[in-house]
């Protein structure tokens, strides 16, 4: 069952919330062995928050638009007294002592934070094989990954464990996951949803998004949690756009254009899902054109120079003092080296380096600076791109879900399945992968909306639109009924 | 592909000696093996980084940040902060409400 109709059935007292949350931690309980989906489940608070909620249902009081809807929330987003790992052993064990201001209006609007999901360590990686707690198994198929950093948010929605879960994108760790689990999944223009709360990794980059099995309910989620945060100094001074309400008004005369750059070295069957969703924009009455930016070539490389270069400086918190683990040692700076040598991983430890190096002396310049000018370069090419059209359409992910253990040795070629994806965070754009069927193998296929700046009404627009047109797509093999579905049935083939 | 024009002079391959200075740097004790393993993975990704390196880029102002967002003030009043027993309490050591460090000066180099 779709959020939508979850949250309207507890307001209506169709369903209790407590029944919602029953079923949801069931599902968690038979199904998570398997997916490794969560670090933490809180079973105890959701059901007390649940009971909350139906005493308020009782009592006439108003429940807010998420009523009783089990959300995850990616273990990177900090939960007041509730462990907040960041997949690392260097905070295994730390309990913040303040809610993310996401998790915060999470609350407010009815939801019920079930648990707490797996990603790479800091969200640095591509398919979740980083956390210090091991991967997440793509329910499509579960020797597969899921894609990272987000991808227990993404696996707990797609194997139908919850309806909603929130993510974090810094280069493509929504819509990459969300592309290899077959979900929706936004990266919101940067600034529009707050980050306060959220574990640093690449300041500049890093935004705070929504999965859901369906395109409203990602607008329903990217309407809780959207608009400005005095808490957060990069939030852009705006109210939540509520896209929700005209997710249905179509594409008629919108330009699309399809981008070479983000086709060209895709798998044959991505490269087609792509064209036939181009197809579906203009026969709803999009005029959709070939276009080409060539810049977003350069938007990789840069990427893995900036990113490693704020990652180097936000981690150098992580010194052993004031949380988390410490390595005892005779001085500070030995226990530093000691505390932080046992608390990374190899990915995190590689993108430390790899950041202090393009900052340090000598190297600044030719690394670091020149990848600055280059993101220049890369949205004013964007911005010529949207001088003809409105929206640009592409692939999420050069191929689908990959093997579990296939790159891990080679972090260059981890790095390459985030070629389509980095570029809007480059330019803070919004972007969303949206599933449109599936490859020869039964895999998911994402297809890429990009929008300018606060272009997130079009984009979602569009985002229905395809969605409506999209090719029944084979069911995960892991995969629960969702909570309250007892009567309903579960869109696509089973 | 450019050809350097306008673009910073590119730096040498990154060496075993070069990966072992960053992680101290950085503050990250790497064993022998690591520091192998990581010097040869660090260079591949770096020659990759090194298409921007020759891009042409002079007259570009570089961005730091994407949304133009400048000087945000909020108004200079009182509010309660963190509880300090409860951030203590997420500390590794703590004594008389601070935070407990090995020695910092010293004989170490």
């Amino acid at each position: 069952m779709k959020a939508l109709e979850l949250a309207y059935s507890v307001r209506k007292g169709e369903s209790s919330a407590t029944e919602v949350i029953e079923q949801c931690l069931g599902a968690i309980d038979d199904l998570d062995g398997e997916l490794h989906a969560f670090l933490t489940v809180l079973g105890d608070s959701a059901r007390s928050e649940a009971r909350e909620i139906d005493r308020r249902r009782a009592a006439g009081e108003d429940l807010g638009p998420l009523a009783g809807v089990p959300v995850a929330v990616k273990d990177n987003l900090c939960t007041r007294g509730v462990p907040t790992t960041c997949a690392s052993r260097i905070l295994e064990g730390w309990c913040p002592p303040y809610d993310a201001t996401v998790v915060q209006r999470l609350r407010n609007a009815g939801a019920v934070v079930v648990g707490k999901t797996n990603l790479d360590e800091f969200a640095m990686g591509s398919s979740t094989e980083n956390s210090a707690f091991g991967p997440t198994h793509n329910p499509h198929d579960p020797l597969r990954v899921t894609g990272g950093s987000s991808g227990g948010s993404a696996a707990a929605v797609a194997a139908g464990l919850v309806p909603l879960a929130l993510g974090s994108d810094t280069g493509g760790s929504i819509r990459q996951p969300a592309a290899f689990c077959g979900v929706v999944g936004l990266k919101p223009t940067y600034g529009t949803v707050s980050r306060y709360g959220l574990v640093a990794f690449a300041s500049s980059l890093d935004q705070v998004g929504p999965f859901a099995s369906n395109v409203a309910d990602a607008a329903l989620l990217f309407d809780v949690i959207g608009g400005h945060d005095p808490l957060d100094s990069t939030s852009l001074d705006r109210s939540s756009p509520f896209v929700l309400t005209r997710l249905e008004e179509g594409v008629e005369g919108m330009r699309v254009g399809v981008v070479h750059e983000l086709l060209d070295g895709t798998d044959d069957a991505v490269a087609k899902r792509v064209r036939e969703a181009a197809d579906a924009l203009a026969a709803a009455g999009a005029r959709v054109k070939e276009c080409s930016v060539p810049e977003v070539a350069y938007a990789l490389p840069a990427y893995y120079l900036l990113a490693p270069a704020e990652a180097s400086s936000n981690l150098a918190r992580y010194d052993g003092v004031r949380y988390g683990l410490r390595v005892d040692a005779p001085s500070a700076e030995a226990m530093n080296g000691a505390t932080r040598s046992a608390g990374f991983g190899a990915e995190v430890k590689r993108r430390i380096m790899l950041g202090t190096y393009a900052l340090s002396a000598g190297y600044y310049d030719a690394y670091y600076g020149q990848a600055q000018k280059v993101r220049t370069l890369i949205i004013r090419a964007f911005e010529r791109a949207y001088e003809h059209v409105d929206l640009l359409l592409g692939a999420t992910t050069p191929t689908t879900a990959f093997e579990l253990g296939s790159k891990v040795d080679d972090p260059l070629a981890m790095y390459l399945s985030d070629v389509c994806t980095v570029p809007t965070n480059l330019a803070g754009h919004p972007a969303m992968s949206v599933p449109f069927g599936s490859d020869d193998l039964g895999l998911p296929v994402g297809v890429q909306i990009l929008a300018p700046a606060l272009g997130e009404m079009p984009l979602f627009r569009a985002a229905a639109v395809i969605e409506k047109a999209a090719p029944a797509a084979a069911a995960p093999r892991i995969c629960a009924p969702l909570p309250g579905a007892g009567a309903g049935s579960r869109e696509g083939t089973r | 592909m450019n050809d350097g024009q306008g673009g910073p002079a590119r730096p040498g391959r990154l060496t075993r000696e070069d990966a072992a200075y960053v992680a101290r740097l950085a503050r990250v004790d790497l064993t022998e093996e690591e520091l192998d393993l990581y010097a040869g993975q660090l260079a591949a990704v770096l020659d990759h980084a090194a298409q921007v390196a020759a891009l042409a880029t002079s007259g570009v102002p570089p961005t730091a940040h994407a949304m133009p967002l400048l000087n945000v003030l909020r108004d200079d009043v009182v509010r309660p902060s963190l509880d300090r027993e409860e951030v203590l309490a997420q500390a590794p050591r703590v004594e008389e409400g601070r935070f407990r460090v090995p020695k910092i000066l010293g004989d170490e180099p």
